[in-house]
């Protein structure tokens, strides 16, 4: 049997690219203007594979309701903390603020994602050294053992600065897993295009 | 027959002891952790926190022969993590143990205040976790779960799923949290920290306290029948609803309990443990997710009264002290507690009460919409 790729979407080229994006693609999402970069950074590809794929939101579809967000990064949300500690740094300069410190998790970046599509399955988010197809195929194998996830929105997301990040996303299905070396060789050619 | 995941050895470091049995014996006879600040370093607005004295842990590296370049966070990853395989017997440096960290900030200190001798790149969760590995020869990557509050039992749950591969034959599982400025103010700015001890589910909560813990499971994948706690199942979901609120209908942990109830004997069921932060809103949203999952009549019991939210450390370090206390055939008191607070009647109380049944379910929830829950079960 023959079987095709994964459907991805790689974005790497800095803040003004993500919002030039969203507004010339999404659009309705006024939210993306609170986010962080790495929020940015997650939702803009999510969407982007989503339209690609053509897959259209909808309430009720079970099936997609249960998707899982699983997603990878060596950074975290590094750059989120950089961000929040120089308002904590200065005691004379002390504006501790929550808009920023709720972004210091880089969870929050699947809760946004998850939120925009109502879908309800698992999300996780693992810290890696750094972009392992072969670790990241296992993980995203482990977590179709839930018994409900049938497909993962799944990824790579990184951002260092405020205008550097590295993301990619993709979907995987349950039957793209049962070959974990397979799915590792088809996750290296996407590492391949996020590294170029 | 299926493999079967069973917890081999346990360890919880805490203001409260430095072993699993000492940590439990303190919470049963009402010792809490739980101490008033009026400031720290730039922060002048008080609270209450559960902090673990730096001597302490020291103290423990030097007896334990933890030496070297480490930061507090890793020192007190060691300290658990050391004593846990010490006492599984396992050999740790074998590619077929697994490494999995939970943690929410690691070494995020160091970005406030870098430290000599330790690479500012330790801020980097997976480098943090690497001194680990390499602190017990291990040469497989480690892999760091980062999913807020709920990351202690999503560690556990990934080296569920791990394990049940056949790939690893164990898996350690070691949580920790350090309470720097940085958590203590971001919590403050969100109005969500109580300047005194915390009240879970009482009708006055004002909030909850931070604290300090590592905690340690080590588990084993196994085909044969033996005694001992199994790791049953678990079920990780997304609220869809708000990055740091909890869902009105309790949505994600209703999904989380349903998910684990398919497993569990209802009549052995000896309570389940909560995540009971003492805010308005979590206890609220979990009586609600009790309520709608059919477990409104089971015993509730929640630590953080003892020991304040644990962060990284929460999931595995309840789980540890809920295991003992099944063996105990006790329903630890909820601290704090006085009154009634939540919508439904949870089965909550400031007594420590009698139960019986072999399992327990574990229930936490966390930002960014996240919930998980896992059953463990005590096989005679």
């Amino acid at each position: 049997m023959e079987m095709k790729g994964l459907d991805y979407v790689v974005l790497n080229q800095g803040n003004a690219q993500l919002t030039e994006l969203y507004r010339a693609h999404i659009g309705d999402w006024p939210k993306f203007f609170k986010m962080d970069t790495l929020s940015k950074a997650g939702f803009v590809a999510s969407e982007l594979l989503l339209k690609k794929i053509g897959e259209r939101r909808c309430e009720g579809d079970e099936f997609i309701q249960n998707r899982a967000i699983v997603l990878f990064g060596s950074t975290a949300s590094l750059c989120a903390d950089r961000n929040y500690q120089e308002t904590i740094q200065d005691k004379d300069n002390y504006y501790p603020s929550p808009a920023l410190f709720v972004y210091t998790l880089p969870n929050i970046v699947t809760g946004e994602i998850a939120i925009r599509n109502h879908w309800r399955g698992e999300t996780s988010f693992y810290v890696l050294e750094e972009p392992d197809a072969a670790q990241m195929a296992f993980h995203l194998a482990c977590a179709f053992q839930d018994s409900v996830t049938e497909s993962i929105l799944a990824g790579w997301v990184d951002s260092r600065m405020n205008d550097d990040f590295q993301v990619f996303m993709t979907i995987i299905r349950k039957e793209d897993a049962a070959d974990t070396e397979r799915l590792a060789g088809q996750l290296q050619l996407i590492i391949n295009d996020l590294n170029k | 027959m299926d493999r079967v995941i069973r917890c081999i050895a346990d360890n919880v470091v805490s203001p409260l002891g430095t072993t699993s049995r000492s940590n439990y014996d303190s919470v049963k006879a009402g010792r809490s952790g739980l101490e008033r600040y009026e400031s720290m370093g730039n922060i002048t607005t008080p609270f209450v926190l559960s902090r673990v004295d730096r001597k302490v842990i020291d103290g423990l590296c030097a007896e334990l022969g933890i030496s070297g370049n480490y930061t507090f966070f890793e020192k007190f990853l060691l300290c658990s993590s050391v004593q846990a395989v010490r006492d599984s017997g396992i050999d740790a440096s074998s590619d077929r143990v697994l490494f999995i960290v939970s943690t929410t900030k690691g070494n995020v200190s160091l970005l406030g205040q870098p430290e000599e001798g330790i690479a500012q790149e330790r801020v980097l969760l997976a480098k943090a976790a690497r001194e680990v590995t390499w602190f017990f020869g291990n040469p497989n990557s480690p892999i760091v779960v980062c999913n807020a509050c709920i990351s202690g039992v999503c560690a556990q749950i990934e080296a569920m799923r791990a394990l049940c591969t056949g790939r690893y034959d164990y898996a350690v599982v070691i949580g920790a949290d350090e309470q720097s400025p940085f958590i203590i103010s971001g919590f403050l700015s969100f109005k969500a920290i109580s300047d005194e001890p915390c009240r879970p589910f009482d009708k006055d909560r004002k909030g909850l306290n931070l604290g300090e813990c590592a905690a340690t499971v080590v588990l084993e994948a196994s085909d044969v029948k033996d005694s001992g706690w199994e790791l049953v199942c678990g079920a990780i979901r997304n609220d869809a609803n708000h990055i740091s609120g909890p869902s009105r209908t309790g949505e994600g942990s209703y999904l989380c309990l349903m998910e684990v109830r398919k497993e569990c004997r209802r009549q052995e069921l000896a309570f389940v443990n909560v995540h009971g932060t003492a805010t308005a809103y979590n206890d609220e949203m979990e009586s609600i997710a009790l309520y709608r999952a059919g477990l409104i009549d089971v015993p509730v019991t929640g630590l953080k009264g003892y020991y304040g939210h644990t962060m990284g450390a929460a999931g595995i370090m309840e789980s540890i002290l809920s295991m003992y206390a099944v063996r105990d055939n006790t329903v630890l008191a909820t601290r704090g507690y006085r009154e009634q607070g939540t919508t439904y009647p949870v089965s909550v109380s400031s007594e420590t009460r009698e139960c019986k049944g072999s399992e327990f379910i574990k229930l936490l929830s966390g930002f960014g919409g996240s919930n998980a829950a896992l059953l463990y079960r005590f096989v005679e």
